[in-house]
Parts: C-alpha cells; structure tokens; sequence
C-alpha cells in the first residue's frame, strides 16, 4: 500500500466517521471569526437556541472594517465613522460578550488581521484542521495544519458541532525545485505558480508545496505562499513540518509548553508526506526560472515576469480565455504589448494578509529606506498586520523608513486589500499591491490592481512606475561601493 | 432551507469564464448583518453604470443596457447559464445569497470554485456542472431562442431542454438528500453527537494542547 500524504494524514487525523453516503465527518481544532462572516452565523444559533459547541477553538478578532487610520483608530469602535462598518464591528464585540467568546478588540494588542494572528499567536499550530469564514484561511496551512476558508452556514454548523460534513479532497504537489534568485521572494514564486497552473487550476484539490526552494524558505514566506493557494483554486494549501516550523511554533504565547511541547514536536515531525506516497498530480518550477513577478490583468493567473510585455490576447487560441484577456486590458486600461515598467502607479498598497508580517515590512524598508516616494504616486499605505507587526516594526525603527520616504505609517487592518475600510482606490487608479487579489473593482469601483512582493510595492512607489527591484540596490550598499 | 425538487426557470446567460464573488456581490454590501436583501446588488458593478452604496434605493440607478440581466428578455429568470469557475475568490456566501435572493434557484456551469459550489447547497441553490461542449450548446440555444427555459428534475437528476431532449446531471447523494428534503445540516450533523463526544475524548488524550484555551 502505498504511503500517506501530508494531507491524507491530517484527514485521517480528524476523521470522526463516514456516513453512509460517503461524506465524512471531520473535526475542527480552531475556528477563527471575524466581523463580516459570522453576524449570520451567531444569529443562527441565537435563532436555534444553541451554544458554540466547544468555546475555547473559537477566537475572534475585527479586521476587515476597522480603520487603518490613527486619528480614526484611536477613538476605538464607537469611533468608526461609516456607520454601517461600526454596527459590524460592534456586533462582533456583542456575540463574543453573549456567547464568551475570546476575542482581541479593535486596540488590543493581540488584534490583528485574522490569519496574521493565528500562527504568530499559537493559535493556530501544525497538525490542526482551521477554519475561518474567509478564502484566506489556507496561510495557516504553512504550519503543517488543514486550514481552509468557509461561508458562514459553515461558520455556524462549526460553533454548534465542532465539526464539517465534507468530501476528501483530491492530493496535488506544487514542487519548487532549485533554489531562488536574489530579489525573488515567496510572492514571486505563487505568482508564478498561479500563472502556470491557472485560478481553477487547484480546483478540487489541497495543495500540498514542496521542493528546495520551499523547505528554505521561512515560515513566514511559507504563509505567503499558502495564503494564495486558493488563488489557485485550492482551498487548502500546505506545507511540511520541519526545523523551521518548530524554531517558528515554539515560544508562542498558545503554542505547548514543557512536557506537552516534547510531545507536540514529536508528533508533529509525523506532518509530511511519505517517500512513497501518491499524489494525483505534481506540478514542478524551478526557482532558478522565477523572476519578480508583477499582475496586469484582472485575475491573479493574469501575471508576467517583470522583464515581460503585456500580453497579446489575440496570441491565445482559447476563445473565451481571449475574451476574458481582452476585457481585462480594456478595464485596466492596458494595451498589449505595453512594457510592464511602462505601467504608472498612483497609489501603493503594502500590508494584507499575505505581505503584512515582518519580514514583508523589512523588506519593504529596504528598498525604501534613503529614497522618497515619487511625486506621481499619490499615497503610499503601509499596513501592518497585527499590533504585534507593528510594535515589532516600531522597535526596528522601520516605521521612521517609511514615514521619512513619504509613506503613511497606519494600524493594523485588511485596509486596500478589499477596501471595506476608508483606504480605497479612485476609478481607473492603478496601485502596485503586496495584497492577493487583482479582481475587478477589488480595491476600490474602478480601481486596477497590480500584484506585487512587499520589495517589488516600495520599489515602483520610488519609482513611480514598476521597476525590477533587483535593479534598486539599497541606498546603502550603493554608498559603500562609491 | 428552502427544498428544491423540480423547478422549470428561464435562463439568463452570463457569458465570461472565471466570475469571482466579488463581482456577485461587491464588499461594500458585505457590512449588513443580515442574511437577505443582497438581490437588487447582485453584479452590482455590471448591472448598473453607477458605484452602488449599501441602503441605496436602488431602482432610482442607471441601468447597465448591455448587461444581459437588465434585458427585458431575462426578466423573471431563474437559471443562470455561466462559464468556466463560477464563484472563485472569497467565499463569502452572501454571493449566494445575492442569487437566491434575486431568484435564482439554479445556475448551470462547466465549473465552480469549491468554496463557492459548497455554499449554494447551504441557501437552497443548486449549483449543477455540465461538459463544456454542452453548456457551449445551451447558450447557442439560450441566445438563440426567447424565452429559452429548462425544467431541472433533482430527483431524477435529469435537465429537460425545451426541444424534449434530457441531460443527465451529476450531484452528490448528501447534498440531494438535504436539498430535496429542504434539510438544516446542523441538525443532522448533531445527530453524531456521540460520535463526536467520543472522538475529542481520545483527541484530548492524544493531544491535550489543542484543548488548552486561549486567553486574554
């Protein structure tokens, strides 16, 4: 028989039973909740006259509407002032209160963008199934979990059973062989593999990423990687436990301690797919070929190296990708052919769940740091992830970087990722951005997204226009060469 | 939740490969906390020519005139006709909330995006995938023929075209059952409740860590 998958095993794991119609009863360890997606939710078991089945797996925390603005921020959640976004806001701090859900409020400092939260709390840890009523809950999947988004019936058929009725999902291996060029960042490299494998690409199936390039990168870029898998069709996207999630999980304020840690970590190092184990399909890159990579069009598999030209639509054999290529050049008001550096920027967007984390931010500062905004680029948003990104930046004194180049220090929150706060675009501004998603009016009625890594955002903001980050020595080096 | 046995609706094509729940229901209608009232902003930014705020009244708006929802030929439709990955992106449900609540009851598509195709089942929608060719084919005839509808058979698992052919459709046993039965899935998965007791019993045991409770 041949082995398991890593996903086979944490199937297998919470597997309660399967019924007689084949659907399966799966356990789930943590539910994360934030504003949008549970109202519904909690109003369902209040309307059933039900309890959460299991209050210390749910932790809750607002993100979505929360202003990312300082002076706004300050007041907390009665001084949200779209009325419509503090009711929700105000909601989730009424359902945590009813049904004693724990939960890290507007200026708390465990606050935070929900899947930047988890793993940098320990709430989330390897060998859980997670949840969230939200797409992007398959980051957690970095840590060796099964974590995937769910609508909000879910969200309240979880708090009452602690479990799901699913169907098992099919394996596949995106493996990224070689190793990455300098510059190249765990962004580049989902970018390119949603370009090759397309948005439904993963449909259907849990994706499991592997290879050299993946076991060296942090955990941190392994939750980049993973937080776009459902951009790849995926809804759960995952990686290997080794050294590197250890060094990562222990320490954690929620991660176990002492006797229970010895006997997490050893359970733990079971958290990968056998030698002989079988997936249903195997995708392979080689790092060496990715470039930074910059999105064009209105879909994330609508992506080029940075080196490329806008592509023809009249190139494409398929006829209603073509159709599908042609509006989205129309909407982004693009021309094929069109130099990717050609493309102006008028605002940039660094933060959300995928680029928001520390690393991202160093990054970023790099780039930034002894240079200014171009003049062309009307606002520059750094978005934290969590208070605890942002106090760690502070400390760092990245935030000083930014703030001296002509970019907006703000609060932790979702922010121009989708716009539901204040921070959005105007119709037909274009915005390099570190977010995930480039859909059609996504960040604003109008608005053209490009995506981007956090190196690639401050670069083209410095510029004014999309440049190769690899061409932007820092500052500093270039004045230690002279 | 509304069952859904047989149900005869005019089609409504929606003629573009990978539509995202975004553009079912942008995220400005995402702050309600109610579970209906999306219908009138469902596709808000095709089918109006506007930006579109949440409590607008929105019959007072510029219509979108080459928006297939807004002819006059698909008023009343129940069946949406779509391309390749329907629904991909977030999986907020209000996206089908925003269908049903327009009064789709059905929406036919060589693909759906899981997360997507997983919460139709939840409000009553039937979410139903057909070979390429074949959707191909009923958007030649939807376009071809006012007032084109098909008489969806869940039971039977069957689509009759008005020219009298039948196309078999697929569907997973669990989700005919609760559909055709109109069934709540928390009730039927509380059922288990022993089985669940029994299996985070020896989970604790296993592994005591994933029960120790956050705190703040």
């Amino acid at each position: 028989m041949a082995g398991q998958t890593l996903y086979d095993k944490l199937w297998q794991d919470h597997l309660i039973k399967t019924r007689d119609d084949g659907s399966a009863l799966i356990y789930i360890d943590r539910h994360l909740i934030h504003e949008v997606t549970s109202p519904q939710a909690f109003e369902g078991l209040r309307l059933a006259g039900r309890q959460p089945w299991r209050k210390d797996s749910l932790v809750a925390t607002p993100d979505h509407n929360v202003p990312s603005e300082s002076v706004e921020r300050a007041a907390g959640v009665s001084g949200i002032r779209d009325d419509i976004s503090r009711i929700q806001v105000q909601t989730l701090d009424e359902n945590c209160r009813d049904f004693d859900v724990v939960q890290f409020g507007i200026n708390e400092p465990g606050q935070g963008i929900v899947h930047v939260i988890g793993p940098e709390t320990g709430a989330t840890l390897p060998g859980m199934t997670v949840v969230c009523g939200d797409s992007h809950t398959s980051t957690h999947g970095a840590l060796g979990a099964l974590a995937h988004g769910i609508g909000t019936s879910e969200v309240e058929h979880v708090m009452a059973t602690q479990c799901l009725i699913q169907r098992k999902m099919k394996n596949m291996l995106v493996r990224v062989d070689g190793e990455l060029l300098p510059g190249v960042t765990a962004k580049d490299v989902v970018l390119a593999i949603i370009g090759k494998i397309g948005t439904a690409g993963g449909t259907g199936y849990a994706i499991e990423f592997g290879g050299e390039v993946i076991r060296k990168m942090s955990m941190e870029g392994r939750m980049t990687v993973c937080n776009m898998a459902i951009e790849a069709g995926a809804r759960a996207g995952m990686v290997a436990v080794d050294q590197i999630t250890l060094d990562y999980v222990k320490g954690k304020p929620y991660a176990p301690k002492g006797e229970h840690w010895d006997r997490a970590a050893e359970a733990w190092s079971q958290l990968h797919s056998d030698d002989d184990s079988v997936f249903d399909q195997v995708v392979v890159l080689r790092g060496e070929e990715i470039e930074p990579q910059v999105s064009w069009g209105t879909s994330p598999e609508m992506v080029v190296p940075i080196s490329a030209n806008v592509p023809d639509p009249v190139a494409e054999g398929d006829s209603t990708k073509r159709t599908g290529m042609q509006r989205a050049l129309e909407y982004m008001g693009l021309s094929a052919g069109q130099r990717i550096s050609d493309i102006k920027l008028d605002r940039v967007f660094i933060g959300s769940c995928t680029n928001s984390r520390i690393e991202d931010l160093r990054a970023a500062a790099a780039i930034a740091k002894g240079r200014s905004k171009a003049d062309s680029v009307k606002q520059v948003l750094i978005v934290p992830g969590s208070q605890a990104v942002k106090a760690q930046a502070e400390r760092e004194g990245l935030h000083k970087i930014f703030i001296e180049a002509g970019f907006e220090w703000r609060e932790p929150s979702c922010s121009m990722c989708l716009a539901m706060n204040a921070d959005k675009l105007g119709a037909g501004e274009h915005c390099a951005s570190t977010s995930n998603r480039n859909f059609e009016g996504r960040q604003g009625y109008g608005g053209r997204t490009h995506l981007v890594s956090p190196a690639m955002a401050a670069a083209a903001a410095i510029a004014g226009h999309f440049v190769d980050v690899r061409e932007m020595a820092p500052v500093q080096a270039q004045e230690e060469m002279a | 939740m509304r069952a859904f046995t047989q149900h005869e609706g005019l089609v409504v094509p929606m003629d573009r490969a990978n539509v995202d729940t975004d553009l079912i229901i942008p995220k400005q209608f995402l702050k309600s906390i109610k579970r209906t009232g999306f219908g009138p902003n469902l596709f808000d930014e095709l089918r109006y020519l506007d930006e579109g705020f949440p409590g607008q009244d929105c019959s007072a708006r510029p219509i979108n005139p080459d928006f297939p929802l807004n002819f006059p030929r698909y008023q009343g439709g129940s069946v949406l006709l779509a391309r390749e990955n329907f629904g991909c992106g977030s999986s907020r449900e209000h996206a089908p909330w925003a269908l049903e609540d327009h009064g789709f009851r059905a929406i036919i598509a060589p693909s759906f995006a899981d997360i997507f195709f997983n919460n139709c089942f939840k409000n009553g929608l039937l979410p139903i995938v057909l070979p390429e060719a074949v959707v191909h084919r009923l958007f030649e005839e939807t376009h071809a023929q006012e007032g084109y509808t098909l008489t969806i058979d869940l039971e039977q698992q069957h689509i009759h075209k008005p020219c009298g052919e039948t196309i078999a459709f697929e569907v997973d046993a669990f989700h005919k059952h609760c559909l055709i039965n109109g069934l709540d899935h928390i009730g039927l998965t509380l059922e288990h409740a022993d089985d669940i007791r029994a299996y985070e019993m020896k989970r604790r045991e296993k592994a005591p860590w994933l029960f120790d409770a956050v705190q703040y």
